[in-house]
């Protein structure tokens, strides 16, 4: 058995570090940004100023559909679409590409809404404060609202990471070699599924053993000034 | 002086304000009075506009502003300039320290350099008797030092007018006395203030107006001498009501 292990982990951990983590953590990135972009369109009230007042609420409402169909739709489906689909109107995309672009998509329309639940979530008394010390609406949020909405939303936000890393064997369905498309073809040469999946499992689970422990160290870090916390 | 004219204030078609006026005087402590509900705060919070009135007006010396309609960017800040609000539950930022609460407006909205900024908190936070808690968080300190630490904050901008939205409601009375302490001494030195409180001590010992308001309708507005020692039915009613003394 160990033989097997040791024969097989190179190859699996090279998967792992060539495609699974680079895809995690690319599309967490991007997914993140999306998210707060898509959280703050969907939070800001629109200006009384008309000017600004109807393309505000035209990007609000792509805001709204693009939450609706990536919450509506399997992340599987997804993939398929923009690797397999899309060609066929001349949008070609490498696999990696078309993956990254899936799992960003999908993370960023979960995410935008355990961003703008965070920042609902810091009471109005806030923004009275700031506003009656002048701040601006964006003054507010860099510096009052967003520092605390960070800390609620951290241990939901790392959900959606560990989610996302596990999420990444889908894409061995569109041709990309990572960690499990790797056990699977290891498995089809030593025939030794059970030892070969669990092997897989593990892997996955050291990495988000070391996601929930980073979690862990950020939550401490963001609570400083919460009561009760040993800062 | 900061003058109010024809307030009007709606929330969901019921009428919150109805057609107030009323001048606070510069240099003066007026105290706004009335039982809860009965549209005080809201008028307290027109002033900073933290409460939009559907029509009215607002004027200083320098500066009016008609709430009926649109408001600049440039007059909403300085109309928010001349005054800063004290909240009842204090509403410091919690993931700020005591030092970078206070000078977080300073430092942000008005581009004072940071030193000084740091060195007016530090003198502030000495007026207040609460010097060597500056690196502490908000959550670490009882309701009546935050409070402090709030009125700090209000004054590091050098507002002309500060006000008071039931600043002691929320403490129990030997918090609430340190608080009042300081809002009395800020009184003798002449700070303009305009508070919201159901303290009627207090309120007596140093308003210099009172104005008198229920259902959204001014029911006295004059010297505090007269409110408690003229009053009308209606306010005798009012300050019976809340006192323990036996009537008669």
């Amino acid at each position: 058995m160990w033989d097997i292990i040791i024969t097989s982990l190179p190859e699996m951990v090279g998967a792992m570090l060539q495609f699974t983590i680079p895809l995690a953590v690319i599309s967490f990135i991007l997914g993140l940004i999306l998210a707060v972009l898509t959280a703050l369109i969907k939070f800001i009230e629109p200006s009384e100023n008309k000017a600004i007042r109807y393309p505000y609420l035209l990007l609000r409402g792509i805001a709204n559909f693009y939450v609706w169909l990536f919450r509506s739709t399997p992340l599987l489906v997804q993939l398929f679409i923009i690797f397999f689909g899309l060609p066929s109107i001349g949008v070609q995309l490498p696999a990696f590409t078309a993956a990254v672009i899936g799992f960003s998509l999908n993370t960023g329309a979960y995410a935008s809404e355990t961003i703008r639940s965070a920042l609902l979530s810091v009471p109005q008394d806030q923004w009275d404060a700031a506003y009656t010390l002048n701040f601006s609406t964006r003054q507010t949020l860099m510096k009052i609202v967003l520092p605390q909405a960070v800390r609620i939303a951290l241990p939901p936000l790392s959900n959606s990471f560990i989610g996302l890393v596990k999420d990444t064997s889908l894409a061995s369905s569109i041709t990309i070699l990572e960690m499990f498309q790797v056990s699977q073809q290891i498995t089809a040469k030593n025939y030794q599924p059970l030892l070969m999946y669990t092997l897989a499992a593990a892997l996955y689970a050291i990495v988000c053993s070391l996601l929930s422990w980073l979690q862990h160290y950020l939550e401490h870090r963001t609570s400083k000034y919460v009561k009760g916390s040993e800062a | 002086m900061i003058s109010m004219k024809n307030i009007i204030k709606k929330y969901d078609g019921k009428t919150v304000l109805n057609d107030i006026s009323v001048d606070f005087p510069s240099g003066k402590t007026s105290v706004i009075l009335g039982p809860s509900g009965s549209g005080k705060s809201t008028l307290l919070r027109s002033l900073d506009l933290l409460v939009r009135p559907e029509s009215g007006s607002v004027s200083f010396p320098d500066l009016s502003v008609n709430y009926a309609e649109p408001i600049s960017k440039k007059d909403s800040f300085s109309l928010r300039r001349k005054t800063s609000m004290v909240f009842q539950n204090w509403n410091l930022f919690p993931n700020l320290t005591v030092l970078d609460n206070i000078t977080a407006a300073p430092i942000t909205v008005l581009k004072t350099s940071k030193a000084d900024a740091e060195k007016e908190a530090r003198s502030l936070l000495r007026q207040v008797g609460l010097e060597g808690l500056e690196k502490r968080y908000p959550s670490q300190l009882s309701g009546g030092q935050q409070q402090r630490i709030s009125i700090c904050r209000a004054l590091a901008i050098n507002p002309e007018y500060i006000l008071l939205d039931e600043p002691t409601s929320a403490l129990d009375p030997e918090l609430e006395t340190q608080v009042l302490k300081i809002l009395e001494k800020l009184a003798n030195e002449g700070q303009s203030m305009i508070i919201v409180t159901h303290n009627m001590e207090f309120a007596r010992l140093v308003a210099d107006k009172i104005v008198f308001i229920e259902d959204g309708n001014k029911v006295f507005d004059g010297e505090t001498k007269d409110f408690f020692e003229n009053p009308t039915p209606r306010i005798k009613d009012f300050l019976s009501g809340i006192s323990l003394e036996a009537e008669n």
